[in-house]
């Protein structure tokens, strides 16, 4: 069987512990770490929040997640950071003061997560940007705290905002070290991991925890959809870590196609460049997704495979009219387009032994205009009523391709062809729109459950679908 | 001050029942619980279950050596289900087993068959039906009938709002372990150590003194761990005098969601009556209370419905009627607030409404009907130290409503897609267990002969804290190092006998015991002070650790005073008893003098509605609110701030959904949505009204715990301003929450629609169809 390695915090841990149970009860039960807390267990409430290092070329970069969706094997080379590895022997750290300063925590049960959460803002934080006030709060957005109403997080946020400014960009951790945000250990950690990966590929162990029997494992991209529901039995059973598959990562262009890895996290996609210019709205789009930890975390693949109908990335995806490459058991691949690929309710078309491997795109040109809309009962870290997204291209006032999805209104996230073709050779005008929403009424067939009833779901669709004109066309929108 | 557990807080150093490291031989309990809201127990078969490696035991009902029955107020709610279920969620048995997974998959191998009963899950159909959990109750002052007659304005209505999850970040949660002679040490995330105790006695047939129940601190109770924290503890105290093993069990959010109680649906009948100066002549209401599937707290958090049903006003005719209606829905229990703000909803609404039809603003009607000093309350007692009225003028003036409204105005004149929407609401909130024998409480105080001091009270530390308080009150007596003085653990075998930490009083009650018995070994020390130094006891003080004579120091250190008194053999502890005077209340008469006193206050809401996409952001919540003389202002602000968010989620996101068969699907966190830093008011400001405070509040600190939440009730009427900017045609309706759904749906509804739904079905949102799609 093999290994898993990793540091937690300043501890080099190696362990035969099955790779499939979560990160969350290996650091509380297995090491006897109890500052990590468990709320919900479901990526929900931030109780449980850990930071991953990831070695890059000497570098190690911080992210949040949540550890109780996430599976230990996933820790294999990683620097996993609870709070007790954040804490400095005799004093509070900075972002502890300014929590403990503006009267932040009260029962204290979700301020490790927050502590933790903001820790990684400082350790990612650049330093120079200007002063916004509450850029913090999305370093917290998957923090829930049932006692303090926010405010004092949030200048306890504001206060380490401040303390950042000072930061000079080039000399990050050793910077923080000096003034007091994590403990000095931090500055030893990058060579550490580097000597562990070369002493792993030297075939002293091989990692992560492929230690499964064949014809019974789960394909486990980042875990958040699957632990969720299946934690008790992925801690038993055999899983495929599909994060160790290479192939899967990465974005990349040619010949004017954008083409993103299975394991693409929405993290991922809006710190590209690229996909920047694309959407410029690309970072407001994806703030409506799940939050931070999550977003760290959560893979296009295992979007597209849950295949909820109201999936944001497929959402998403759909209105982009992409192409989705799968990879055959016998290690060739198929191409489908992406509208082909939900069948119908949890339904689609992947066989056994198949997995996703990349989706693809047509790149923008000038005349492409794209938009993604989301309601939900609480505007951020919540699933979504309906969500829509839409891609059109105008030339010389006319729409000559459009390409638009609705989620939350049918079995499967929605593609809207008619919706779509009744548009095309059409000017954008709000009468024009007006018309297409009852083709959009003929395409939908929500039903009732806890995120609205299907009157709702209709009128909300319809609205959204509306606020795509509105956001790219305010001109010719003129009177919403 | 800051929260005296802020150092280990921030650091993951505090200790919850989940981090206690536990003893070898521990084992894990879970619940099995009804998979029905209402059924006959055919036949339950656990013999799969048993037979699965590592299961120690299942325990049900067969296995209570004492009562199997854990009602409080009423005993209508036994621990384990016998033939019945009446809720969804009820426990029938308890597994334990070496491990929680092996206990979870034994629970998936349990075998029941239930015959099916008809559910009742809405308040209405309960009344419909006759299934009540008492006799009603009922509030009247002057003559309410009679005074409709005279009315220029008479409106009636209908209300609805909806339940609440506490949502205690810590679920609930209890290790027990044994200890000699059967005895059982229970660690409990409880707000009621006694209650805890005073059940598994019951339950276990064993006197109370064997069973010793501890609370460290809690991750948030809110009152969902007042009465519900005990049956958990309760079970693993009959595991343990059954296997003499330490049984832990922690609910999963699951199992806490579905099983546990929350903030009591109402549905309210009102008919308000006013003349032409707006002044409310005559207001009655007929509330619904859903109190589910047994009695719990339910019949005390009625009647303070009724003592709030009309808030911060003045009515001299009222008449109020409250039934606790019994449904199959969990037993709904205590949740700040208390139904308190229940009722203030509805004379919101009713002012609402009456507002609307006479079309005046609504803050028209409030303001001329706000309560004066020595105004009458529905039941008997008197105004005194009456802010109603200057926390209102105070928020209007200091925060400048005119400019408020009118920069909302013209806003919503120049923008199309948004809308902004104003409100106002005070508050008026009444301190004391309203049940007066519960208002008492003990502390008993250590000094230990270096000095040092131990404090242990009845007050549960749960976040509001309480500790820091009782630090405060025993260091500005004491005046030593704050270092030198530590808050125990609240223990039933150090304090016995208290009432839960709730109803906003902890501080006040168990502040006052220390104070006391802080006093008395202030005197006893002061006495071998005077001695030691040759002078007179009135010419000693205590000051920065020193013996002060004449408010000079002397050379007589505090350590040396405590070993002097030692050598002495002077008594170094001290137990001190209070109950609150005064108060009073007959209940055949429904009159008296319930509270020690009152709290007042008023918001200012800004909503912003983007009427596009139906979903609002606040802008702000400008408070004014009564600390009285504020002991800790840092921590009495995060009081209004916490109770304020929670308030807002309950009127605007906060959707409690059961179907028709009575089964939670608002059952994770994925479906029940609490506010996060997002959905908080982007300010809030809150600006201390300069009052006396009360004499029977903690140093004339105003007890803050309750009150705020109902600033919330302002976001509603808020937003339900900016949807009717949007569509003249809305109809204004009562039913909170005022979720994105409802705000969309009446920035679009028509005067059509107004007409078919008023015909239509109720609104009551319990009734809905519903799949879920995940
Ligand atoms: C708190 C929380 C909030 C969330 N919020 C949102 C939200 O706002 N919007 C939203 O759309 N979703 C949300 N989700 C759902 C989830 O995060 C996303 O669907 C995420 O993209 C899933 O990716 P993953 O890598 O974690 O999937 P996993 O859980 O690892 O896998 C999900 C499924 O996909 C399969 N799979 C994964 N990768 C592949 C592949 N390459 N080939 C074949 N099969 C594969 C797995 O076998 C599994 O069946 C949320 C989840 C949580 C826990
Ligand atoms: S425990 Fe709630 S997010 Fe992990
Ligand atoms: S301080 Fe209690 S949940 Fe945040």
């Amino acid at each position: 069987m093999d290994m898993i390695e990793f540091i937690l915090n300043n501890q080099r841990i190696k362990t035969s512990a099955h790779a499939g149970i979560t990160l969350l009860d290996f650091i509380r039960d297995h090491q006897q770490l109890k500052g990590t807390k468990t709320g919900c267990r479901e990526g929900d409430c931030g109780a449980c929040t850990i930071l991953v290092g990831t070695n890059n070329e000497g570098r190690v970069d911080y992210q949040t997640i949540t550890s109780c969706i996430s599976p230990l094997g996933n820790a294999h080379g990683k620097h996993i950071v609870t709070i007790e590895g954040i804490n400095l022997p005799k004093e509070l750290n900075t972002v502890q003061q300014a929590m403990a300063d503006n009267y932040a925590t009260q029962c204290g049960f979700c301020t490790p997560g927050f502590v933790v959460s903001m820790t990684g803002f400082a350790l990612n934080s650049a330093g120079t940007e200007p002063a916004e006030y509450h850029r913090c709060n999305d370093a917290v957005s998957g923090n829930i705290c049932r006692c303090t109403g926010y405010k004092s997080i949030e200048k306890a946020g504001f206060q380490v905002e401040k303390k950042l400014l000072e930061k000079n960009g080039n000399q990050q951790i050793e910077w923080l070290i000096r003034e007091g945000f994590i403990p000095d250990y931090f500055a030893t950690i990058p060579p550490r991991l580097t000597a562990m990966k070369r002493e792993q590929s030297n075939g002293s162990t091989a990692g992560s925890g492929h230690s499964y029997q064949p014809g019974t494992i789960t394909n486990v991209a980042n875990g958040t959809d699957l632990y969720v529901r299946h934690a008790d039995r992925l801690a038993d059973e055999a899983v495929r870590l599909l994060g160790n598959e290479k192939d899967l990562k990465g974005i990349s262009f040619s010949n004017g196609i954008c083409t993103l890895g299975a394991n693409t996290t929405a993290t991922e996609m809006q710190e590209h460049p690229q996909l920047q210019a694309i959407f410029p709205n690309l970072k407001k789009f994806l703030k409506l997704v799940s939050s931070e930890p999550i977003r760290n975390m959560g893979t296009l693949g295992g979007n597209f495979v849950n295949a909820s109908p109201i999936g944001d990335m497929s959402v998403y995806f759909l209105a982009l009219n992409a192409t989705l490459t799968i990879g055959k058991a016998d290690g060739t691949e198929r191409t489908i387009p992406f509208q082909a690929f939900h069948k119908n309710y949890k339904e689609y078309d992947l066989q056994s032994g198949e997995i996703l491997k990349s989706i693809s795109f047509k790149s923008f040109s000038k005349n492409d205009y794209f938009n993604f809309e989301k309601v939900c009962k609480r505007t951020h870290l919540d699933i979504a009523s309906v969500n829509a997204a839409g891609r059109i291209t105008v030339e010389n006032h006319q729409i000559t391709d459009a390409h638009f999805s609705v989620g939350g209104a049918a079995p499967i996230p929605k593609y809207l062809a008619k919706t779509a073709a009744f548009l095309i050779g059409k000017t954008v005008d709000p009468k024009t729109v007006s018309e297409a929403t009852e083709i959009l009424q003929t395409e939908i067939s929500p039903i009732s459950d806890v995120r609205g009833t299907a009157e709702y779901k209709r009128l909300l669709a319809e609205k959204l679908f509306l606020a795509h004109f509105v956001e790219l066309f305010p001109a010719e929108m003129k009177g919403y | 001050m800051k929260n005296i557990d802020s150092y280990t807080h921030v650091r993951g150093e505090s200790l919850f029942v989940n981090d206690l490291i536990l003893r070898h031989d521990a084992l894990f309990g879970l619940c099995f619980d009804s998979p029905v809201a209402h059924g006959k127990i055919k036949s339950v078969d656990y013999s799969k279950a048993e037979a699965l490696e590592g299961v120690v035991k299942i325990f049900t009902h067969q296995d209570v050596l004492g009562e199997n029955q854990i009602g409080g107020i009423i005993a209508d709610e036994p621990l384990w289900a016998e033939d019945e279920v009446h809720f969804w969620g009820q426990p029938i048995a308890f597994i334990v087993a070496k491990s929680e997974a092996i206990a979870k998959k034994a629970r998936a191998l349990i075998n029941i068959e239930i015959e099916k009963l008809p559910v009742i899950t809405t308040a209405k159909e309960a009344k419909e039906k006759g299934s009540f959990i008492n006799a009603p109750r009922s509030f009247n002052l002057g003559d309410a009938k009679a005074a409709f007659a005279d009315c220029d304005y008479v409106l009636e209505g209908e209300t609805f709002s909806n339940g609440q999850e506490h949502l205690y970040l810590e679920t609930q949660g209890c290790y027990a372990v044994p200890l000699e002679n059967g005895t059982i040490k229970i660690t409990s995330s409880t707000q009621g150590p006694t209650q805890v105790q005073k059940t598994a006695a019951r339950v276990l047939g064993i006197p109370m003194h064997k069973i010793e129940v501890d609370v460290i601190r809690l991750g948030g109770g809110f009152g969902g761990k007042e009465d519900q924290a005990t049956p958990w503890a309760v079970m693993a105290a009959v595991a343990v005098q059954h296997l003499n093993r330490p049984v832990k069990y922690m609910l999963n959010r699951h199992d806490d969601m579905r099983m546990t109680g929350k903030r009591h649906p109402y549905t309210s009948f009102y008919k308000i009556g006013l003349n032409k100066e707006l002044k409310i002549k005559a207001f009655t209401v007929e509330f619904l209370q859903n109190a589910g599937a047994a009695a719990d707290l339910s019949p005390a958090i009625a009647e303070r419905t009724l003592f709030h049903a009309t808030n911060s006003y003045f009515v001299p005719n009222v008449s109020t009627t409250v039934y606790s209606c019994k449904t199959n829905l969990p037993p709904n229990t205590a949740f700040r607030g208390f139904g308190g703000p229940q009722g203030m909803f509805v004379i919101e609404s009713a002012i609402a409404a009456a507002a609307d039809q006479i079309g005046v603003n609504r803050r028209a009607i409030q303001e001329a009907n706000l309560l004066s000093e020595h105004d009458e309350f529905s039941y008997g007692q008197i105004a005194r130290q009456a802010e109603a009225r200057n926390s209102w003028f105070t928020a209007k003036e200091r925060f400048d409503l005119e400019k408020i409204e009118a920069e909302a105005d013209s806003f919503n004149q120049k923008n199309k897609r948004f809308k902004k929407g104003v409100s106002l609401m005070p508050i008026c909130f009444g301190i004391s267990f309203t049940n007066t024998p519960m208002n008492h409480a003990r502390a008993l105080i250590h000094i230990y002969q270096d000095g040092s001091v131990g404090v242990s009270t009845g007050a549960v530390e749960m976040g509001q804290s309480v500790n820091t308080k009782m630090l405060q009150v025993a260091q500005s007596i004491f005046n030593i190092g704050y270092e030198k003085i530590k808050l125990e653990t609240t223990n039933t075998t150090r304090v016995a006998n208290t009432s839960p930490s709730a109803a906003s009083s902890t501080a006040d009650l168990n502040g006052k015991a220390v104070e006391m018995a802080c006093n008395s070994l202030i005197g006893r020390l002061t006495t071998v002070a005077a001695k030691s130094l040759s002078c007179e006891e009135k010419d000693i003080s205590f000051r920065e650790d020193f013996v002060f004579v004449k408010n000079k120091k002397s050379d007589l250190s505090w350590e040396e005073l405590v070993g002097q008194a030692m050598l002495e053999r002077v008594a170094l502890s001290e137990n001190a008893h209070y109950a609150t005077p005064v108060i009073h209340f007959d209940k055949t008469k429904e009159k008296g003098h319930p509270f020690a006193y009152h709290v007042y206050g008023t918001a200012i809401t800004v909503v912003t509605v983007d009427c596009l996409r139906g979903i609002y952001e606040i802008d702000t919540v400008k408070i004014v609110h009564d600390f009285g003389k504020s002991m800790n202002l840092g921590i009495d602000l995060g009081q209004v701030e916490g109770a304020l968010a929670q308030g807002i989620g309950w009127m605007t996101l906060e959707e409690i959904a059961y179907d028709e068969n009575g089964r939670l699907l608002s059952n994770a966190l994925s479906t029940y949505k609490v506010p996060d830093i997002f959905s908080a008011p982007k300010t809030i400001e809150t600006i201390p009204l300069e009052t006396e405070g009360s004499e029977l509040a903690i140093k004339k600190s105003k007890a803050v715990g309750e009150p705020p939440l109902m600033y919330g009730i302002g976001t509603y009427f808020a937003i339900q301003q900016a949807v009717k900017a949007f569509n003249p045609n809305y109809k204004l309706k009562f039913h909170a929450p005022f979720t994105p759904e409802k705000v969309l749906m009446g920035l679009y509804e028509t005067e059509e629609q107004n007409h078919v739904r008023q015909n239509g079905k109720t609104t009551d949102s319990n009734k809905k169809e519903i799949r879920v799609r995940k």
